[in-house]
């Protein structure tokens, strides 16, 4: 991908306004969860925005996206509509998967968001099955895979990596390190604290960096994306990043100290592309507007979810078969 | 009509859908180069080359994914698991992700997949490769577990099987991969999840699918020459179960006797019993038994082994046991 130096405020405009989309579409979806709206688990991307947004950022339409669980701002950062997502959540008919999936199962065949999935690292394999099948058919698509660093040491994402690298497949796996696999810090789960390190031992590319800045995110991804995309190879890619809320909305975050977020948040990818916006001269108005908007989209979103009906008894068998 | 072997009629159906259909390929470990480990796919890699016949690392679970995500696109993978035992450590992919992404998508997205592979018992092959899968897949809803006896049948359900979509799981035997049978020619296709009368009768029903088939028609032929007819259903498709024919042939007999060669606790045969027990109950005149597989782990000697799979000489003692109520 080219990016074009005089478009550069006009698309870093576009890219904050997805990741405030987001950050109040999940700020609702804690407080409906609260109120007893929405079940289950709730996964929050509170503080990771720029990792989706940049990363998605740089795909085309026939592009596929697979995720895990945290899939809400993969979802919306994929342009799938805060309606359909919000009314997901809600248990709805009108939900991106009938309200048959739920907060971890987010999907749109035609957006080609290929699923969020609840089992850590099974679903690496599943995306390095979609890039080799753009490489089978001969179309120039890029996979994108999204994982936490949690999922480093389960054997699907060394068997899916292992693959990849083997065949040549257009993949770019994306290990989003938030520091936290549930509630364990990362100097207790891996031997190694940079995780691209994995990709040395499949002769895979790869790349490492700090996602504060989600036109950075952007550049970065997008050398990988052009690699598998022009090459057909893969890439292993750790991004860092922090989650500032817990790893699900029962999750009391004992095992971190408040002033370690309150820290984190100082760094928020949110504030930091406001800022060079602001420098690019951008002023209060337009920001405004942005926040009104998308807070017109997010109540419209909950409106929605909440007036929906729910899926009537028949759909409990009606997808278990084609 | 042609005279086949098993593994001959199993390579034919594969070679013919991939004729057919160039969004199907195989993949698994020693398919191509080595030409399978049970030469079910001899020649393949020559007629259709490496990108359609795909060698791949030991890595079941990463392959077996792979696959399926392939499929959530629209192409029809076959994985061949050089044995199901193998299947065990991508039973997530098949659990989680190939029986469940229509349901939690919304009916999105579909996954036309093979699975296949030989199940059950060789020879003195020791207890981690010589284990009967279907029971443990077959309660999974969401896919489909198709035990085919003979080649015409293996023939006729594998091109149903790659034609299907949804996941459809393929359990071979090795100990049939030899074995002859008339072949139907032409596109012979088995529908999956009907089953097949392979042997008439009035005195009892023996309902039997996999190798246990021969067993049983061995025991039948035996029970023949005293004057008792037995009846021997194979279900061909252990689900969708066609239970229709099944209780058919009960209320005509009113005995039942279910034949598998898998461990008997929360069986496949228990659903059978249950099936007949509701939908055939004022028509029997015994209970319905079951000759199983021992409830342990297969022994490696042979005169264990021998003890442990079902044989015609324990059918035949079940039989009786029915039959003298």
């Amino acid at each position: 991908m080219r990016v074009n130096v005089s478009n550069q405020r006009d698309e870093l405009l576009g890219l904050y306004r997805q990741m405030v989309l987001i950050r109040r579409f999940e700020e609702a979806a804690a407080k409906a969860y609260s109120q007893g709206k929405i079940g289950g688990f709730l996964h929050l991307y509170i503080g990771q925005e720029a990792s989706a947004v940049g990363a998605l950022s740089t795909l085309t339409p026939n592009d596929y996206v697979v995720g895990t669980y945290r899939d809400h701002g993969l979802a919306l950062a994929r342009g799938m509509s805060a309606r359909a997502c919000m009314a997901e959540l809600y248990g709805k008919v009108s939900g991106c998967s009938k309200g048959l999936g739920g907060s971890m199962h987010f999907f749109d065949a035609e957006k080609r968001m290929m699923g969020g999935y609840g089992i850590v690292g099974g679903h690496v394999p599943l995306a390095a099955g979609c890039a080799f099948a753009s490489k089978y058919r001969g179309l120039g698509e890029v996979t994108l895979c999204f994982l936490g660093e949690g999922a480093v040491s389960i054997g699907d994402f060394h068997e899916a990596l292992s693959l990849a690298a083997l065949w040549k497949l257009p993949l770019v796996t994306i290990v989003e390190n938030n520091e936290y696999s549930m509630g364990t810090p990362l100097e207790r789960t891996m031997s190694v604290h940079d995780s691209s390190q994995k990709a040395v031992a499949y002769g895979m590319s790869r790349d490492r960096f700090v996602a504060r800045d989600v036109t950075h995110v952007r550049e970065r991804v997008a050398e990988a994306v052009n690699r598998a995309r022009a090459e057909s190879l893969p890439t292993l890619i750790e991004v860092q990043t922090y989650r500032y809320r817990g790893h699900s909305m029962s999750d009391p975050g004992r095992y971190r100290t408040a002033d370690e977020v309150e820290a984190r948040k100082k760094d928020d990818c949110i504030a930091n592309a406001e800022k060079t916006l602001r420098e690019m001269g951008v002023h209060d108005d337009v920001f405004a507007t942005i926040e009104r908007e998308v807070e017109a989209e997010v109540e419209d979103c909950v409106r929605f979810a909440d007036e929906s009906p729910e899926p009537g008894e028949e759909l409990i068998e009606a997808y278990t078969y084609a | 009509m042609r005279e086949l072997r098993y593994r001959e009629a199993l390579r034919e159906a594969i070679a013919e859908e991939m004729d057919r259909d160039a969004n199907v390929f195989i993949v698994g470990e020693e398919v191509g180069h080595y030409q399978g480990a049970y030469k079910v796919t001899e020649g393949l890699l020559d007629r259709f080359g490496a990108k359609r016949v795909i060698d791949a690392p030991i890595a079941e679970s990463g392959f077996a994914g792979l696959a399926i995500g392939a499929a959530m696109t629209g192409l029809r993978p076959i994985v061949e698991f050089m044995t199901w035992n193998f299947s065990a450590v991508a039973f997530d992919q098949i659990l989680n992700n190939a029986a469940k992404v229509r349901q939690m998508s919304g009916g999105q997205f579909t996954c036309p997949i093979v699975f296949r592979g030989p199940n059950g018992a060789a020879r003195q092959t020791g207890a981690q490769h010589s284990q009967c899968f279907e029971a443990i897949y077959a309660h999974v809803p969401g896919v489909k577990v198709v035990v085919p006896a003979t080649p015409a049948d293996v023939k006729g359900l594998m091109k149903a099987a790659i034609r299907d979509e949804n996941p459809v799981l393929v359990l071979e035997d090795e100990r049939l991969y030899g074995t002859k049978g008339e072949v139907p020619d032409g596109d012979h296709v088995v529908p999956i999840g009907v089953s097949d009368v392979k042997r008439a009768g009035q005195h009892l029903t023996i309902v039997t699918w996999g190798k246990m088939l021969l067993a049983s028609l061995a025991a039948a032929e035996q029970l023949a020459k005293e004057g008792v007819e037995c009846e021997v259903v194979d279900v061909r498709s252990v689900r969708p179960l066609d239970h229709g024919t099944i209780v058919a042939s009960v209320e005509k007999t009113g005995r039942c006797l279910v034949v598998q060669e898998s461990w008997p606790f929360g069986g496949v045969g228990a659903e059978i019993v249950d099936r007949v027990q509701r939908e055939a109950f004022g028509a029997l005149r015994a209970p319905v038994l079951r000759v199983t597989g021992r409830d342990a782990p297969m022994p490696y000697n042979k005169k264990l082994e021998d003890l442990t799979i079902p044989s015609a000489d324990t059918v035949v003692r079940g039989a009786r046991a029915v039959l003298a109520y």
